[in-house]
């Protein structure tokens, strides 16, 4: 153990990045894990604690062989013989007792441990603000759940039995080894600091090549992952060889890190056979000297041989588990990265206290900045000054890239202004709870997404109690009731994922049922009807007319047609409002209405 | 002497974390063929497979060696007294030693390299395989699904590769040389020992065979589990819309509480094989130690010969554990070879014919004669379609949602293939054509915008890999993107990721049409291309593109009817089947449905 320490010491003077932060994250890593076990904590106790009871049945044993030869054979006692290999047979038996007892628990405390982590970081993602999720891919979150928690795991599972076992059976091997013949013992003084340097030497090397392995791993993930989504941008480009080379190269460098990482930790084994079997040769001839000489007995020689090699299996089983330990390090950093980021949006304790909730649907902006990186340069909204009066239906129209979808998201506080005050009914956005502010906000998302499962569990997202009949009506206010019964399975329909089986227009019009499936004070559709034929359009709006009257609603579309009849339209340029009024207002006052009207023409003339 | 201590722990040299021990196993369905076939890649590195075998052999016999000689050494140098003998042997001994040492040195990198090889291949192979596959099925399975094959099931695989292929032949070799010398010192001892292998293979299959029903329904879970993380993190911003937290904590919490339940009894029932296994081994040390101090007195069995039976019974537990262990890894790596193969098996997009063609400069002309289409039996999504585009025309589909617009164009590049009738370009039926030559031929911008992890220009130049700097800012000019990029903290060369995340939808578009435009392609199909773009921006890029287009042949989908009046012909769509057809001014005079489009009056 002693050893240990001092090889992880050295290895991080070497200044290597990994085992600096090995040194950094260990104590600290562990602190933020203790409360993942507290549920497990018997099991975490009484896991190591069998097995001491095993290594003490364990390490006695060829001590108890030594003495059958020795005092059995040599004095010709058979009962000595019986007696003790009686005892030996017993012990194994306890033995047998502690580890399966052993297993039981640390399986408990390992599985549950990984259990409560995943947990953790789920619900840890689930409080992420929409700036939290813009810094992961969905991609490595998904990993970093499952595959990194199970590296994890696998390592909990490992130390709750070697951790205590190797060193306390290298500890008790000493002793009775030293106890056996101290003079033979200075050859484990010498072969323990060769073994150690030797394996120091090796993992030490061996360890920032797992660390960019674990990297050239992502990589390959990534490409592919990108590969399955984009399947029909490679098939139509014809870019399945281009695919394949770039896919063979990253293939290519993990492979070689591979090589070099396993390669060099695979010699850990041979090192320490050659290492053993030398001082297996020492003791012989040490050991044979003495017994020429009558100080030492044959039976001790071999008990001998059978504790130092206990020594020397045991320090590399430490250092495996050490090598284990390092490689999950770069898993655990990942979680942690997770488990530590600092949720940017959360309820404040006035929101708690009052518990506020959104009845008219009242929203209005007071100079409003926003920018997404608190670093950026240049605000993506500037100096937005607006009121929209609860029931009126307001249009955001303005070229591409202007900040429309910005706008709307700060409302149910999906970002956070950077300066300036969103209120709703008078209030401040962060005056809400989140929970209450968007269960009256809903926000139809430009880039909306369905869920595997099926047409009805996917409404039901918008209110977990609705009822059939809620749903229907939902469905038939967003034009989806009667392409759902086109459908054999009608409601009970299993949607793909993220919806491959419906066509754009169908998916969006699911999006908005879902929407206003609970009628929301206030409903924002982002873009959202972009791929709706004009005829099925008019339809959802003539519905919105009927059934959400009290509610604001703000449409965000291109077509003219889509927003004729808002009672506001605000046009926004580069992140500022530059006109705000009626159609017949906006046509009269504003030169880029004017084009816009214009360019649209054909729709509108008629109409 | 190879560790004679008893050596339980199942060490994983390669210092990998254990992943294939326990968690993802499932059984394989039919090993045998796994196996095979696994070796049939293995095979492809004959030589230097055969090396290592050679080297493993030299390693094996120095162990074993090396503890055979301790008998002699004892009776026959070191009981009677004999230095100079004693001095020989130490040095044949080190010699031995060192030779072993070299060759295991050797073969455990040299079957790294072998392994890591093979499992390139295979990787590359997958690889090769997802990119033959026909859409239909990507439809059919899930991203998360089919990644975790390229992660999990491959960790499995190289797991195996890297470390039990080997253990599992020095275990089984050095299993039968300690057998052989165990026999040779003493037949009555081995019959002891022999009493007790069998216990311990009987509980080592009991335990496969009972672990192995644990384990498939955690891979069960785990794969739930898995599938809903995905899922719900990649519709993340959806679920913070709807407040849907705590339903779906409450969701996650069952899934996962139900993996944790099987994970533990998997966990306990692969754990607990080792210990036993090595406590049985234990076992057979006392028995056999204290039968042999019998014969010993009894029979005058010699002391050297003990000596080295004992330390040969503890070895014994050795190998028997390790392959125990190896075992459950084997089948661990077999269940992954499996779901890999099962992909490889897959039905690739049928192969070309034999006499398919090559497009070479193509005039344009596109014709479907009356083609049938459904996506799922039983359920017709295109009726009877027949329509032709002349070389250089436009074409417009318009028409209600869910009609069949997207999947017409679905079926010109032959992402599916029709059920009947008849898709001809420049006369030739498309099924003649090489496919290959086919897609080149035209440029799709998708409904669903995509881009990759790369930079702007990288994106771009996608279209056409050997387009120029200058011929992508030419073509982002044209798609009306070249202000926008520019605008970008480093212009073309802004790194995008997330699937272009951090850009507006319209922005999106604009990349993806920019890199249908720098293909140059002879026929253009733009589904919902610019239905996130302002109408200004549209109308910039509608003269780019009818100054590109000039002489090519063009498809546009779109519901603004702005965007398709210019076409040279509209196709009306409702439910499959072509309503109407003629130009603007022709379907307004036909006073038909699209007349009711255009002049938004709807029933
Ligand atoms: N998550 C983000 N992180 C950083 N920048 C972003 C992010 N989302 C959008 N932007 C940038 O902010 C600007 C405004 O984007 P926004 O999505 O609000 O435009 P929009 O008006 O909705 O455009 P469109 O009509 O194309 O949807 C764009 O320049 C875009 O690149
Ligand atoms: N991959 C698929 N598998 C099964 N059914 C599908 C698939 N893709 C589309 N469909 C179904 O085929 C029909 C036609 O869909 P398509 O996408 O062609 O419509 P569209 O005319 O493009 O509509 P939109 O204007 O909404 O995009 C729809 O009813 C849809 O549900
Ligand atoms: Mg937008
Ligand atoms: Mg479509």
């Amino acid at each position: 153990m002693i050893q240990i320490t001092f090889i992880m010491k050295k290895q991080c003077d070497i200044n290597r990045p990994n085992c600096r932060t090995f040194n950094k994250h260990l104590p600290l890593s562990m602190k933020k894990y203790i409360g993942f076990f507290l549920k497990y904590r018997k099991a975490v106790i009484l896991a190591p604690a069998l097995v001491i009871i095993d290594v003490a049945c364990e390490i006695v044993q060829p001590d108890l062989m030594s003495k059958i030869v020795d005092n059995g054979v040599m004095h010709k006692d058979l009962h000595y013989i019986l007696q003790t290999g009686g005892l030996m047979l017993f012990l194994s038996i306890v033995a047998i007792a502690a580890n399966v007892g052993n297993i039981y628990y640390s399986s408990h405390a390992s599985v549950g441990f990984a259990s409560e982590l995943r947990k953790g970081l789920f619900d840890k993602i689930q409080a992420f603000s929409f700036s939290n999720l813009d810094k992961f891919s969905s991609a490595s979150l998904t990993t970093r759940i499952t595959n990194d928690v199970n590296i994890l795991q696998q390592v909990i599972m490992m130390s709750l039995r070697l951790l205590i076992r190797a060193p306390l059976m290298m500890l008790f091997a000493v002793v009775i080894a030293i106890n056996i013949n101290s003079g033979l013992a200075v050859i484990i003084a010498v072969a323990i600091p060769v073994l150690a340097i030797a394996i120091y030497i090796i993992l030490s090397r061996g360890l920032p090549y797992f660390e960019k392995m674990q990297k050239r791993l992502d990589q390959v993930n990534r490409v592919i992952q990108e590969n399955l989504v984009n399947v029909r941008v490679v098939k139509s480009f014809v870019r399945e060889d281009f695919e394949m080379k770039k896919f063979g190269y990253t293939n290519d460098d993990l492979r070689e890190m591979a090589v070099k990482a396993s390669g060099l930790v695979v010699l850990i084994m041979p090192v320490m056979q050659l290492v053993m079997n030398i001082s297996i040769v020492a003791i012989i001839w040490f050991g044979g000297n003495k017994i020429i000489s009558g100080a030492f007995q044959v039976g001790q020689l071999m008990s001998f041989i059978t504790y130092i090699t206990q020594i020397l299996m045991s320090l590399m089983m430490l250092s495996m588990t050490i090598m284990t330990f390092s490689r999950a390090e770069a898993s655990s950093e990942r979680i942690l990265e997770v488990l530590n980021t600092e949720v940017d949006i959360v309820d404040s304790t006035l929101a708690k206290e009052k518990k506020l909730v959104v009845t008219m649907g009242k929203v209005e902006f007071k100079n409003v900045y926003f920018k997404y990186h608190a670093q950026g340069e240049e605000y993506v909204l500037k100096n937005i000054s607006l009121v929209v009066n609860p029931g009126e239906t307001i249009a955001i129209l303005g070229a591409t890239g202007s900040a429309k979808s910005t706008l709307v998201q700060l409302i149910p506080r999906l970002y956070d202004v950077s300066a300036g005050q969103i209120l709703v009914d008078d209030t401040d956005v962060r005056d809400y709870t989140l929970f209450n502010l968007r269960s009256s906000v809903k926000l139809v998302l430009q880039q909306n997404q369905l869920f595997s499962g099926t047409i009805k569990q996917n409404l039901k997202w918008g209110n977990i109690e609705a009822t059939d009949d809620e749903i229907i009506a939902a469905a038939k206010d967003a034009q989806a009731h009667d392409f759902i019964l086109s459908f054999p399975k009608q409601y009970e329909t299993i949607l793909g994922q993220s919806g491959v089986n419906v066509s754009g227009g169908q998916k969006q019009r699911l999006c908005i049922a879902r929407a206003i499936l609970k009628k929301p004070a206030i409903l924002i559709m982002d873009d959202s009807t972009s791929a709706v034929d004009i005829a099925t359009e008019a339809k959802i709006r003539a519905s919105f007319k009927k059934h959400l009257k009290g509610t604001t609603i703000f449409i965000i579309a291109q077509r003219v047609s889509s927003i004729l009849a808002a009672d506001k339209i605000i046009l926004l340029d580069n992140g500022e409002i530059i006109g705000e009024g009626t159609h017949d207002e906006l046509l009269k006052t504003n030169t880029v209405y004017q084009e816009i009207y214009a360019s649209q023409q054909l729709q509108t003339e008629a109409l | 002497m190879n560790e004679p201590i008893k050596s339980g722990e199942k060490l994983n040299l390669a210092g990998l974390p254990g992943r294939r021990g326990n968690i993802v196993i499932e059984r394989p369905k039919n090993s045998r063929q796994a196996i095979l076939r696994l070796w049939n890649y293995l095979k492809r590195q004959k030589w230097l497979l055969i090396l290592a075998l050679f080297l493993l052999l030299v390693n094996i016999a120095s162990t074993l060696a090396g503890s055979y000689l301790l008998r002699p050494v004892v009776n026959h140098y070191i009981l009677p007294h004999n230095l100079p003998g004693l001095i020989r042997m130490v040095f044949v001994l080190i010699g031995i030693y060192i030779i072993g040492a070299a060759a295991g040195i050797l073969v455990n990198r040299l079957m790294v390299v072998v392994g890591q090889n093979t499992v390139r291949t295979i990787r590359a192979e997958l690889f090769g395989k997802i990119q033959a596959l026909p859409l239909r099925f990507f439809d059919a399975n899930s991203h998360g699904e089919l990644m975790s094959r390229f992660t999990n099931d491959m960790d499995n695989v190289s797991d195996c590769l890297n470390t039990s292929v080997l253990q599992l032949f020095t275990s089984g070799i050095t299993l039968a040389g300690i057998f052989v010398l165990m026999l040779l010192i003493s037949p009555v001892l081995t019959l002891v020992t022999l009493i007790i292998v069998p216990l311990m293979l009987w509980v080592v299959s009991a335990i496969i065979k009972r672990s192995k029903d644990f384990f498939t329904t955690q891979q069960i879970a785990l794969g739930k589990v898995n599938g809903y993380v995905e899922e719900m993190i990649t519709g993340q911003k959806v679920v913070k819309v709807f407040c849907y937290e705590d339903s779906s904590r409450k969701a996650f919490d069952e899934i996962n509480d139900d993996l944790r339940e099987k994970a533990t009894s998997a966990q306990l029932y692969s754990g607990v094989m080792q210990p036993l296994v090595q406590n049985l081994n234990t076992i057979n040390f006392a028995l056999t130690a204290t039968v042999g101090g019998f014969l010993a007195i009894l029979r005058g069995f010699d002391l050297g010969g003990l000596a080295a039976f004992l330390l040969y019974s503890r070895q014994f537990g050795r190998p028997v554990n390790e392959l125990s262990s190896e075992y459950n890894s084997l089948q661990a790596a077999l269940a992954g070879a499996e779901r890999i193969f099962q992909i490889l098996d897959e039905i690739p997009e049928p192969a070309d014919i034999k006499e398919a063609q090559i497009l070479g400069r193509i005039e344009g002309n596109v014709q479907l004669k009356n083609v049938t289409f459904s996506y799922d039996q039983g359920k017709v999504i295109l009726k009877n379609i027949t329509l032709e585009a002349k070389p250089g025309q436009k074409i417009a589909l318009v028409g209600s949602t869910g009609a069949g617009k997207t999947t017409i164009m679905n079926l010109l590049p032959r992402f599916y293939d029709i059920d009947s009738g008849q898709i001809t370009i420049d006369g030739t039926d498309i099924k003649n054509i090489q496919r290959n030559s086919l897609r080149r031929s035209m440029a799709i911008v998708l409904q669903d915008t995509h881009l990759f992890t790369a930079t702007v220009m990288e994106n771009i130049r996608y279209g056409r890999l050997e387009a120029t700097d200058e011929e992508v800012i030419t073509a982002a000019t044209l798609a009306g993107a070249d202000s926008f990029i520019r605008r970008l903290p480093k212009g073309y060369q802004t790194k995008l990721e997330n699937d272009g995340g951090n850009l507006s939808q319209g922005q999106r578009q604009l990349l993806n049409i920019t890199r249908a435009t720098v293909a140059r392609p002879s026929i253009l199909i733009l589904d919902e291309a610019t239905s996130s773009i302002d109408t200004r921006t549209e109308q910039i890029i509608q003269q780019g593109m009818d100054q590109l287009m000039k002489g090519r042949t063009s498809f546009v989908i779109a519901h603004r009817l702005s965007t398709v009046r210019n076409a040279d012909e509209i196709l009306v769509l409702e439910q499959g089947e072509i309503i109407e057809r003629g130009n603007h001014e022709e379907l307004l005079k036909q006073k038909g449905r699209y007349y009711q489009l255009y002049n938004g009056q709807f029933d």
